[in-house]
């Protein structure tokens, strides 16, 4: 009885590690630390089959919030870190954590909102003034909160108008802690404006309520930018597959590739590797 | 409403094409939540049964953590499993994070306590009736807790399909040690949450629909293999 339960075990272990295996550690890969918004949006599913094809290396992604995927880079759980908030990629290099920050693409941020417009705000150009105007109407607005790149744009705008959004009474403000998809997914059960990035609006699928009130300004430019993890630092780090892979994005195959990933006709993504400044 | 619909209908798709996204991902949940597992039984079993079986100093209070771990918050235990697979962390070097490895291990921390707790309550209870024969019988310490567990298989083989349904419903621990990698650790309630994120909510739904289904086709399994070992078919 005994003996018959052991073999049974043995079997059923046996046909455990028959099942079908995902690539091996042998295999060539490297690990991305990314944003939300890059991942959500179906950037990554239509670009890294291209460099794969290409140099045989498998581009393994972990998306989080820009600033949780910063984290993961410190630690050295990362070979490549491509995020959208510039001041703290510039960061992350001067610590010696990155070699060097370059630009990859940018596209913008929108305020998306309830079609009914409580705040009366469609059509601004001036995004600063139509959060005031949010916050003066006690309209209710979802933030993403979670320290990531999005988020960080998002509390530049409200210190540009000059508001503190969660010491502001009422509770119309809500952080919630959570990627672009579950803030929009809240945004569209909750008829609330939020600020989101162009990409993953443009993919998300249950706008419910919601369109796009403010764009066009300014200070709604989202660059993203790229970072090789420092090999000094991290031993571990696959410096020469990481480099190509930066170096396929900002070639000219890599910044076409990212122009043509559209979406019902719309860009998602606009490449602008070759502007020094970016 | 009609996502309801929409999602019975994709979850139809998926399953009549087979499509091989879904294929994947199903076969990368049965290997790690299966994984875990059997390494929960194989630890929590021979431990419930130990643990129900003999008296030792501090018993009670070790009753009662094993217990209490049976609450464990799975994203409490995958932040604590990255920190210690993390390259900056004491067994960076092995590697592990971001593999199906870490997944599994995660869901075995999980459900072992479960499995050993409910395996303790079994074996107490069968004691009942066959402490005084063990004692006459003077077993050993191994012969007595694999008796013990023979004895119960039948009510175990429920614990063990409890800490089953336990891994594969399990999305915190397995998305921060996994990273939910598409092709490499994305698995049914990873991918779930990620259409979730994007909106997709039919989708989402659907592949939850899916999981219900796999969870009942094994349950249904063992309940066959149970009844066809006990001879009767019910």
């Amino acid at each position: 009885m005994l003996r018959r339960t052991f073999i049974a075990a043995a079997v059923a272990a046996a046909a455990l590690a028959a099942l079908p295996h995902t690539a091996s550690a042998a295999d060539r890969f490297i690990t991305v630390a990314s944003t939300t918004s890059t991942e959500d949006s179906g950037l990554f599913k239509y670009l890294l089959p291209l460099f794969t094809a290409k140099t045989g290396v498998e581009v393994r992604v972990v998306s989080k919030g820009t600033g949780q995927a910063i984290d993961m880079a410190r630690r050295g759980d990362a070979d490549v870190l491509l995020v959208h908030h510039k001041p703290s990629e510039e960061k992350f290099v001067a610590e010696g954590f990155g070699v060097k920050r370059l630009p990859v693409m940018y596209n913008d941020f929108v305020v998306v909102g309830p079609k009914a417009d409580p705040a009366g705000i469609k059509g601004l150009k001036d995004v600063s003034k139509a959060l005031a105007r949010v916050a003066g109407a006690k309209a209710p607005f979802v933030s993403r909160g979670d320290d990531s790149g999005t988020h960080k744009a998002e509390q530049t705008l409200w210190k540009a108008a000059g508001i503190d959004p969660a010491a502001a009474p009422g509770g119309w403000y809500k952080a919630l802690g959570q990627g672009m998809g579950a803030t929009l997914n809240a945004a569209a059960a909750m008829d609330a404006y939020t600020v989101a990035d162009r990409g993953t609006w443009l993919s998300f699928k249950n706008r419910a309520g919601l369109d796009v009130v403010v764009e066009g300004d300014q200070r709604l430019f989202n660059q993203y930018g790229v970072i090789l993890a420092n090999p000094q630092k991290f031993p571990h780090v696959k410096a020469a597959e990481g480099q190509a892979f930066i170096d396929w994005l900002v070639s000219s195959d890599g910044q076409k590739a990212i122009a043509d990933f559209k979406i019902n006709g719309d860009r998602l993504f606009f490449p602008n590797a070759n502007e020094p400044g970016a | 409403m009609h996502e309801f619909a929409a999602a019975f209908a994709t979850a139809l798709r998926l399953i009549g094409t087979l499509d091989p996204d879904l294929v994947e991902i199903v076969g990368l949940s049965l290997r790690v939540s299966l994984s875990a597992v059997l390494a929960a039984a194989l630890v929590g079993l021979p431990l419930g049964a130990a643990l129900a079986a003999f008296r030792f100093p501090g018993r009670r209070v070790v009753v009662v953590a094993l217990n209490a771990m049976m609450g464990l918050p799975p994203v409490v235990v995958g932040l604590v499993l990255y920190l210690l697979l993390s390259r900056s962390g004491p067994f960076g070097a092995l590697g592990l994070l971001f593999t199906p490895t870490a997944m599994i291990a995660a869901q075995a921390v999980l459900i072992t306590p479960i499995v050993a707790a409910l395996t303790r309550q079994t074996v107490e209870d069968l004691l009942v009736e066959y402490d005084d024969l063990l004692r006459v019988l003077g077993t050993g310490p191994f012969h007595t807790i694999a008796t013990l567990l023979m004895e119960a298989r039948v009510s175990l083989a429920t614990t063990v399909l409890a800490g089953f349904g336990r891994a594969s419903a399990e999305v915190g621990a397995v998305m921060i040690v996994g990273g939910n990698i598409d092709h490499v650790t994305r698995v049914m309630t990873t991918a779930i949450a990620l259409e979730t994120s994007k909106g997709d909510l039919p989708l989402a739904l659907g592949l939850g629909l899916i999981l219900i289904v796999l969870s009942l086709a094994v349950n249904a399994a063992v309940s066959i293999i149970r009844d066809s070992a006990r001879g009767s078919f019910v």
